[in-house]
Order: C-alpha cells, then sequence, then structure tokens
C-alpha cells in the first residue's frame, strides 16, 4: 500500500491542569492523501481543534503531554525538534484559522504578512515576494489585489480576510492545508464563496486538506472523508456517503437528527441532544458518550474499539457496541436518522 | 483508562517545545465557549470569586507574606501593650544616662527586653518607637486608602455613567491631580497644611498626611474605574436593566459595581502599599508627620545622618518598612494573578 | 494632524493654567503663609516686612497677585523668595544636570525592564521568572531615599568605590560625570525597574495567548522573530505612554529625592529647597514646566501610538 500523506495513529493529547490532567485527544487515527478532504466535525470540546493543532506542534507547553504519532510524507512530527518544525510550518503543512481578524496581526499590512511567510522559508528578495503575494491575492479572489495588499487587515471585510489568509497559507504550495472552521466567523453567503475555493482546491489535486467543523451542511458540501469526534474521541469515520446514509455511532445519529430540512414542516422545539459532554478531567469509564445515549447497555462500560463493523465497508469504523442490524433499526425515529424521541426534527 | 506510559510532552530539545511555549494552550474543554473552567456534567460550575479564593488559597509564597504582614500589624497595633508590660517605657521617655555612650553614640540592640532594638539619641526606647511609629504609619496608610478607594470608585461610576456635565468638570480635575508627580504634590500642600492646618484639623494631625496621600492617590483608581465603567455601560445587560425601569443609581450600585469589584479587589493592597511609601517620603522631606508624633518616615530619616555611628536607628525602621511594603505588594501580586490568571500553569509533577 | 496638534496645544495652556492657579491657591489657603516675612528675614521689624510686602505686591488681592507673577514668569523676571535669584535663569542652570540624571537612568531602566520583562514572560512559571519578580516587588518596596542612602554609604562611605556626592558636567570631564551619576542612576532606575518590567511581563503574556501570534507561528516563522516582530512589538505600545508621563516629571524635577541626596544641582533639587521654604515661584514655575512636559510628552506618546498601530487615528 502506498504512503499516505499524513498518517496519524492513536494520537494523545493531554494537559495538566489546576484541576487536574485534561485528555482533550484520545487514540485518534486518521490518514490524509492528496487530492482528498477529510472533515473533521464536533461540537467545542471535542478535540477537534487540539488534533490538528498538534499536527503543527502549536499545542507543546510545558503542561502538555503527548502520546502516538503522526506522520507526514513518512516524517514523525509529534516528536519533532521545535526547530524541524518550524522549517515543516507554512511549508509542507499550513493552517487557515477560525477568526481572520484575530487571526492576523493588526499592525502589519496583509502584503507584508504574506511575504513574511514567504521569506521564511525561501531566499528571495522582498520585493519579488511581495509580487508573489499579490499574484496569490489575485488567485483567491481579492480584486485590486496590488492596491489591497498595502492595507492593514482592519480595513478588509470579512470575507477578504479569509481569502487572504488562505493566499498566505497557499504560498508555499503545501502538501496538507488544514482548515480551522475557516467560516464560522462569516456571513453565510461568504461562507459560500470561502467553500467554492476549497473545492477549487480540491480540483488540483496537489494537496490534501483537512476541514475541521461542527457544520454538516459545510461537511456535505466538501468533505470526500468524515471524521465524527466526541469527547477526545474519533466516534464514527468513513465516507461522506457512508457518514451520511449510513451512520452507524448514536452521537452521529443525534447530529443528523438535529439538522433543519428544507422539505419537511418547520419543528415546533428545536431539537437537541439532551445532557452535557462529559468532564475531560474525570471522564467517564468505558464509552464517553454512554451517559447521554438512549441504547447503552451493559458492555458500553468497556471501551468500544474503533473498528470497522460493516463488513461490506472496511474503511468505515465505528465505536459503538451494538450489532449493525439493531444500529440501522434503532437509529430510525420518524422515518429519519436520529438518536431518539425528541432529539429528532419530525 | 490508563495513561499511555509512553506519553512524553513538547519536542526533544527544548522542554516544552521552544522559545513561546510557555504560555499553555488553555485545553479544549475549558476553552469551548459552552463550559466553565471545572464545569461538566459532574462539577458545578465555580464563580469567579470563588476560583479566586481557590487559587489564592494554592499560593503558598503569598500567604506566608500575608501572614507576615498580620503579625507586623498585630505588633504594632499591640505598641501599648509592649510598651507597658514589656519595654516599660513610653514612646516618648528619655533615658540619656543609660544609652549614650561618652561620645554620645546611643546603644545598639540589645535583644532583651529593655531597649530590644537600640536606644536613639534621646535615649528612647527604639523598639518601641518603632510599634509606635508603625501604628501611625498604618494608620495614614489605611485611611488614605480607603479615601482612596471610595472616592476613586465613585468618581469613576459618576464619571463613568453619567458622563456629560459630571464628567466633563471631574475628568480634568482628575487629570490634573494625576499630572502632578505625588511626590511634589505631597510636599507642597503637606508643608503647607503641616503649618496651619485645614479647617478644625490641627496642623500637626495624622489625619492631614492620609488625606493628602488619599487625594493624591484618588485618580489612580478613579481613571482606570470610569474607563471600565464607560465600557460596561454600553453591554446590554445594563440596557437590560434601563429597560427594566431601574434608576441610574440602583444600576451602578447592582449591575455595574460588581463588575468592577474585582479591579477595586486589586487596588487595595497596592494603594495601602502607594500610601504607605509615600508618607515615608513625606515625613522624609519633613512634610509628613510632624513632631512630637513619629512614623517609620520619620524614625529613617532621623536615622540617616547617623548611620556610620548608630547604624540601627535608620536601618530597623527601614528594614520593618521594606517588610511591611513587600508583604503587602507581594500579597497584591497574587490577589491580581488569582483574579485574573493568564493560561500558565505550573508543571505538577 | 493640524487638528491634533491644535487640541494639544489648548489642552497643554489650560493644564498649565489650572496647574499654576492650583499651586498659587495651596499657599494662599495657609494664615501662617507670609512670604514677605520670609523674604525679609526672621527678625525684620513690622515696617520692613510692610515695605517688602508692598514692594513685591503682597498687599494687592490674590488674582492681582496672580497676573504679576504669572507676568514676571512669561518675561523672565521672577525671583525666588529665599535668595533672590532670578528663578528662570535657576531652572535654565539646573536642567542639564537633571537632564544628566534622567535621560541614561530612563535609558538603563527601560532597557533593563525590557531585558527582565521578556525573560520573565518567556519562563512564565519557572524559578527564573518567579525569583525576577521578587526582586521587581523588593525594588518597589524601597523608598528611593533609603536605597540611595545606603548607596552611598556602603560604595562611597564605607568603601570608596564611588565618589560620595557631588556632580561633574559632562563638558568638563565625561569619565568623571558618569562616575559621579552611576549610583543616582541606579537609584532611579531601581524603583521603576520592577514596576516596568512587571507590567511588560503582564501585556507579553497576554499578547502571547493571541491568535495573530499562533498563526506567525504556524507560518514557521523563527521563535525569536515572531517574539519580537509581533508579540513584543504589541506588548510595548501601551508602556511607551507611561514612559512618557514618567520621563515627563522627573524632567521638571520629580527626581528630587535623589538629586537631594546625591548632590546634584538639578531643577529637582532647587524645587526641593524652594518646597522646605515655601518660596512659591521656584515650585510654580517647576510645576508649570512638569505639565508643559506632561503635555508634550504625551503627545510624543500618542503620536509614536498612531505610527506604530494602524487602528489608532489620531483624534
Amino acid at each position: 500500500m502506498p504512503e499516505h500523506l499524513l498518517d496519524v495513529e492513536n494520537l494523545q493529547v493531554s494537559f495538566a491542569t489546576e484541576d487536574g490532567l485534561v485528555r482533550a485527544v484520545d487514540e485518534v487515527s486518521f490518514t490524509l492523501d492528496r487530492g482528498e478532504v477529510v472533515a473533521i466535525v464536533g461540537e467545542s470540546g471535542s478535540g477537534k481543534s487540539v488534533s490538528v493543532m498538534t499536527l503543527m506542534g502549536l499545542t507543546r507547553s510545558p503542561n502538555s503531554r503527548f502520546g502516538g504519532s503522526a506522520r507526514l510524507k513518512g516524517r514523525e512530527l509529534i516528536s519533532a525538534s521545535e526547530h524541524e518544525l518550524e522549517g515543516i510550518r507554512g511549508k509542507e503543512i499550513a493552517m487557515i484559522f477560525q477568526d481572520p481578524i484575530s487571526s492576523l496581526s493588526p499592525v502589519h499590512r496583509i502584503g507584508d504578512q504574506i511575504v513574511e511567510q514567504i521569506r521564511a522559508h525561501e531566499e528571495i528578495s522582498k520585493a519579488a515576494a511581495f509580487d508573489r503575494a499579490v499574484e496569490l491575492m489575485e488567485r483567491v479572489g481579492i480584486p485590486r489585489a496590488a492596491d489591497r495588499a498595502r492595507s492593514y487587515p482592519h480595513e478588509f471585510s470579512g470575507g477578504m480576510r479569509q481569502r487572504a489568509m488562505i493566499a498566505m497559507a497557499l504560498s508555499l504550495s503545501p502538501s496538507v492545508l488544514i482548515a480551522d472552521e475557516p467560516t464560522t466567523a462569516l456571513d453565510v453567503t461568504i461562507q459560500a464563496q470561502i467553500l467554492e475555493e476549497f473545492k477549487q482546491l480540491r480540483a488540483t489535486g496537489d494537496s490534501g486538506v483537512i476541514f475541521v467543523t461542527h457544520d454538516l451542511g459545510v461537511v456535505a458540501d466538501i468533505a470526500d472523508r468524515v471524521l465524527v469526534m466526541y469527547a477526545g474521541r474519533v466516534v464514527e469515520q468513513g465516507t461522506l456517503d457512508q457518514i451520511f446514509y449510513d451512520p452507524q455511532h448514536p452521537y452521529t445519529w443525534g447530529l443528523l437528527g438535529s439538522i433543519t430540512r428544507m422539505d419537511r414542516e418547520p419543528p415546533r422545539r428545536l431539537p437537541a441532544i439532551p445532557g452535557l459532554p462529559p468532564s475531560m478531567v474525570n471522564p467517564p469509564a468505558g464509552c464517553h458518550f454512554r451517559p447521554r445515549c438512549p441504547h447503552e447497555f451493559a458492555r458500553c462500560a468497556e471501551v468500544p474499539a474503533l473498528e470497522s463493523r460493516v463488513p461490506e465497508a472496511p474503511g468505515h469504523s465505528d465505536r459503538c457496541w451494538l450489532e449493525l442490524a439493531e444500529k440501522r433499526k434503532r437509529r430510525v425515529i420518524n422515518g429519519r436518522i436520529g438518536l431518539a424521541e425528541g432529539t429528532v426534527i419530525a | 483508562m490508563p495513561l499511555d506510559p509512553s506519553l512524553r510532552s513538547g519536542g526533544e530539545d527544548e522542554p516544552g517545545g521552544g522559545l513561546l511555549s510557555s504560555a499553555a494552550v488553555a485545553p479544549a474543554p475549558a476553552s469551548g465557549q459552552d463550559a466553565f473552567p471545572g464545569a461538566s456534567a459532574e462539577t458545578p460550575a465555580l464563580g469567579p470569586w470563588k476560583l479566586a479564593l481557590r487559587r489564592l488559597r494554592r499560593k503558598r509564597l503569598a500567604l506566608a507574606f500575608l501572614a507576615l504582614f498580620v503579625v507586623l500589624v498585630l505588633l504594632c497595633l499591640l505598641a501599648p501593650v509592649y510598651a507597658a508590660d514589656i519595654a516599660h517605657t513610653g514612646p516618648n521617655q528619655e533615658n540619656i544616662i543609660n544609652t549614650l555612650s561618652p561620645q554620645g553614640i546611643p546603644i545598639g540592640p540589645t535583644l532583651t527586653s529593655h531597649y530590644f532594638f537600640g536606644a536613639d539619641l534621646n535615649g528612647r526606647d527604639l523598639a518601641v518607637r518603632l510599634l509606635y511609629g508603625g501604628r501611625n504609619s498604618l494608620f495614614i496608610g489605611a485611611i488614605a486608602t480607603i479615601i482612596i478607594i471610595v472616592f476613586g470608585t465613585l468618581f469613576g461610576l459618576l464619571c463613568g455613567y453619567f458622563r456629560g456635565v459630571v464628567d466633563a468638570l471631574l475628568r480634568p480635575l482628575m487629570e490634573l491631580i494625576w499630572s502632578f508627580p505625588p511626590v511634589i504634590l505631597g510636599v507642597a500642600v503637606g508643608t503647607a497644611l503641616a503649618l496651619g492646618g485645614i479647617g478644625p484639623i490641627k496642623g500637626n494631625s495624622l489625619i492631614v498626611p492620609a488625606l493628602i496621600i488619599g487625594v493624591i492617590y484618588i485618580p489612580y483608581l478613579g481613571k482606570p474605574i470610569r474607563g471600565e465603567v464607560l465600557r460596561l455601560r454600553e453591554q446590554d445587560f445594563v440596557e437590560a436593566a434601563r429597560v427594566q425601569g431601574m434608576g441610574p443609581w440602583r444600576i451602578m450600585l447592582t449591575e455595574i459595581l460588581p463588575n468592577v469589584a474585582s479591579t477595586i479587589t486589586v487596588f487595595i493592597p497596592l494603594m495601602l502599599a502607594y500610601s504607605i511609601l509615600l508618607e515615608s517620603y513625606l515625613s522624609f522631606l519633613g512634610a509628613g508627620v510632624q513632631p512630637p508624633n513619629a512614623s517609620w518616615g520619620t524614625l529613617i530619616s532621623d536615622g540617616l545622618d547617623y548611620l556610620d555611628t548608630a547604624p540601627h536607628l535608620a536601618l530597623i525602621p527601614g528594614a520593618m518598612l521594606v517588610l511591611t511594603v513587600l508583604s503587602i505588594n507581594v500579597f497584591g501580586d497574587a490577589v491580581r494573578d488569582a483574579l485574573d490568571p493568564r493560561a500558565t500553569q505550573h508543571v505538577k509533577t | 494632524m493640524a487638528r491634533f496638534v491644535v487640541r494639544r496645544i489648548l489642552s497643554a495652556l489650560a493644564l498649565l493654567f489650572a496647574v499654576s492657579v492650583v499651586v498659587f491657591g495651596i499657599f494662599e489657603i495657609i494664615p501662617a503663609y507670609n512670604p514677605a516675612r520670609a523674604i525679609a528675614g526672621r527678625n525684620a521689624s513690622p515696617t520692613t516686612v510692610e515695605e517688602v510686602s508692598r514692594k513685591f505686591g503682597f498687599d494687592k488681592p490674590i488674582y492681582t497677585q496672580y497676573l504679576n507673577t504669572m507676568k514676571l514668569i512669561f518675561t523672565g523676571q521672577v525671583i525666588d523668595y529665599q535668595d533672590d535669584l532670578n528663578v528662570v535663569d535657576q531652572f535654565r542652570e539646573r536642567f542639564g544636570a537633571t537632564l544628566s540624571l534622567v535621560i541614561p537612568a530612563g535609558l538603563l531602566w527601560l532597557v533593563t525592564a525590557i531585558v527582565l520583562g521578556s525573560i520573565s514572560a518567556l519562563k512564565a512559571g519557572r524559578l527564573v521568572d518567579q525569583g525576577l519578580m521578587v526582586l521587581a516587588i523588593v525594588g518597589v518596596s524601597v523608598p528611593v531615599f533609603l536605597l540611595a542612602f545606603l548607596l552611598l554609604y556602603l560604595l562611597a562611605f564605607k568603601t570608596t568605590i564611588f565618589p560620595n556626592t557631588g556632580y561633574v558636567g559632562i563638558t568638563v570631564s565625561p569619565i568623571q560625570w558618569a562616575y559621579h551619576l552611576i549610583l543616582p542612576w541606579f537609584s532611579i532606575a531601581v524603583l521603576s525597574v520592577g514596576f516596568y518590567s512587571r507590567i511588560l511581563r503582564s501585556n507579553l503574556l497576554d499578547n502571547i495567548n493571541q491568535d495573530y501570534v499562533r498563526t506567525a507561528r504556524a507560518k514557521g516563522l523563527p521563535a525569536r522573530q515572531v517574539f519580537v516582530r509581533h508579540v513584543l512589538r504589541n506588548s510595548l505600545m501601551p508602556i511607551v505612554t507611561i514612559f512618557g508621563l514618567d520621563f515627563a516629571t522627573l524632567l521638571g524635577g520629580a527626581a528630587l529625592v535623589v538629586e537631594t541626596v546625591f548632590n546634584i544641582p538639578g531643577v529637582g533639587q532647587y524645587e526641593a529647597q524652594a518646597i522646605g521654604n515655601l518660596d512659591v515661584p521656584p515650585i510654580l514655575v517647576g510645576s508649570m514646566l512638569t505639565a508643559f512636559f506632561v503635555v508634550v510628552f504625551g503627545a510624543l506618546a500618542d503620536l509614536l501610538y498612531a505610527l506604530l498601530d494602524p487602528r489608532v487615528r489620531l483624534s
């Protein structure tokens, strides 16, 4: 089997806090290949951002503890030295952050910030780098790029800022592009435009994209494969179709059940999965979702292994002990997929 | 689930991962918008004050200094007891014959109940004077701090909430006082008032320096509070209170004041330290505590001329002053950290 | 820009006016204040005192006195009560010594504070940080006069590593000039280093956790570059304003304690003597000078801020 572009195996990230050890990421594994878009879905606190930031070493601190491995083109990232990582960041892996206004330096011009990225890895004159920055900005659809490059972030609109960030991230043609909720802080209309950019990116087929989001609509629009995370663990992963049409984990059912649909009646009450995510200082033993799961049973006290339980789809794995047939029966509520009565929009 | 024994931190060549990772990344649940620190399905959320108190309880060094401060204060408050029962002499009782050498040099610390820290040039027991002087220094500091807190908060609230005319009047006043270097203003006013007093208060009363120091530092609290109130009054919860029909005073008291309370709390030890220090400056320059009263400032000032022959005269009150102010500052720092911690956590082993 | 300058000039005038009124007023409150007596001398006869009073205009109403004094100040003719010296001349002569004291001290404490604050922030929570912070706190807990005297006693009297007070002009001998000023520089710096390094540390820790710093790291910039170009730069800006104010007040004579203890013939020493003698004219001129510097440096700080942070508009 050819080597994957990115291979994450049993990634573990914990933080020592004044309340105890917080296990933010627990045995997360996935792969990424060129031309693929892998979406990581989960609510706030599920560990999705920490996972991807760890790939770039951005979560290192005196209180952080890491385990497992993440290999980029065969190179181990978790134990790489800070110096090695500085060479990889921006060049091999680039990241686009959630909130462009706070993620861009307010006191430097946009063009200069892109130049800074380029010159950190390439021997190139400031003028040449600036020209390239303008080119990149044009490529992502910023009009009058030559002028705009001399402007400051606060003079841009939200959508433009995010495009500038994308331009910056693409400046060195990285193999892996990580987008951490890039559209969450934007209007829906701008969101659509930004997603178009990503689709164009996928079309070129050079890089792999990891797209972190909590919005299933975005996932449906852009992802090839999906990872569903809950309380630090991957609870299900598979292709887009597999996740949307044959979801195996109750949490996924809950997520799908809470999507409003245009072809149905508007709901009387907005559904929600009852309960709160567990404390990551003292996570419950066994399956993390158990306290909120109406289908839990005795075996759930044992942590379900992440493995494929669908014979015809070996790439589709999940962490739920239920039998396949049981799953397919229980997830149907009032004719559509959901977690339980009252959490599904009819 | 047991922790993976192969867990390791940071990178290989630098513990914790390099120059910039001293600040810990806040773990995901604590930074999530819908989770309170420490909150989850099992543990209830703690309010900011309880959290601060818990953090404060863990800072042992600061608590040690707080204990030191309390001890020093108690000692000073018990000055009369010490004078009467241990030293058997008053702060102004002179006893030149037994305590001065033929060259006129007073005795140094005897570390016994009589003249524990030695005598001063008039044969008075330095330890007794130290405690009585401490009472005065602390008294002035406390009164000044109360003035600062009360009026600083009041002015800040009034200016920030009502703005308009009130702000136009009070703010330049605060700016004016604030632009004067404290020492110069204090010495000028102090010298002036030391002569004539003010109103019914006599010139050599302790209230005079307390009043002066208090007024000088009012803007140091008033300006930040004003800034915070200006910001707070635009927030939705204030708008909601207004819509509910609450009058401005009620809003200031019940909505805004609790939100500036943590700033005020941080300023209390800070202003106390500033006040005690400023008093020592004023007394050194003759514009603070007047004879026959003494304070640590006057004791140090008197003793500095004899650093060579009788160093204890200046050094012992000096040490006392520095220890007291230091304790307040260390504890004050800890209070500030507890109320507003950065995401820097100690590595727990 | 023009609006900015005009507004600052207006506020400077307003402040100068307010300061002069306040200082003038303070001394009028005291019943025991009798400048005529101070000028005439303690043992002067009542008639002499009256003559002096008439000569100086102390018998006139307050606002006339005030206007007269202001006129004298601005024409450079005002005399002090104690020694009959021209106040403005005195200030001019003494300003050089104060500059010699304040400028190097200011640079010293600023640079030291930046270094210490940065080290503390980068090693936050560890022993180095805790140690430096304790040192900083000690620095702000010691009264300057005590520190100055101790330094003098230990380093200039008991041992003769440093000269025992006095001042040598820089044009006379640069080496002697610096030699005599080292202890005073240190005394001033110790107090401020503690304060500034703690503020810088606090700002740095705030900024290190900002999103844009994370982006800078994600771009693969070397850590040093991220720190200086992004974190430090943004953290220094608030300090600029505070530094401007502190520097301004020192130029106006706030270093009076150090100047007095080390016998440096600067404006602060002059003001200290004047205050002790209730000699109003030097105090007036000194206060107004301070106010003037405060406005000038405040404006400079604002300009610098606007230059460094494009989000700020000069208002």
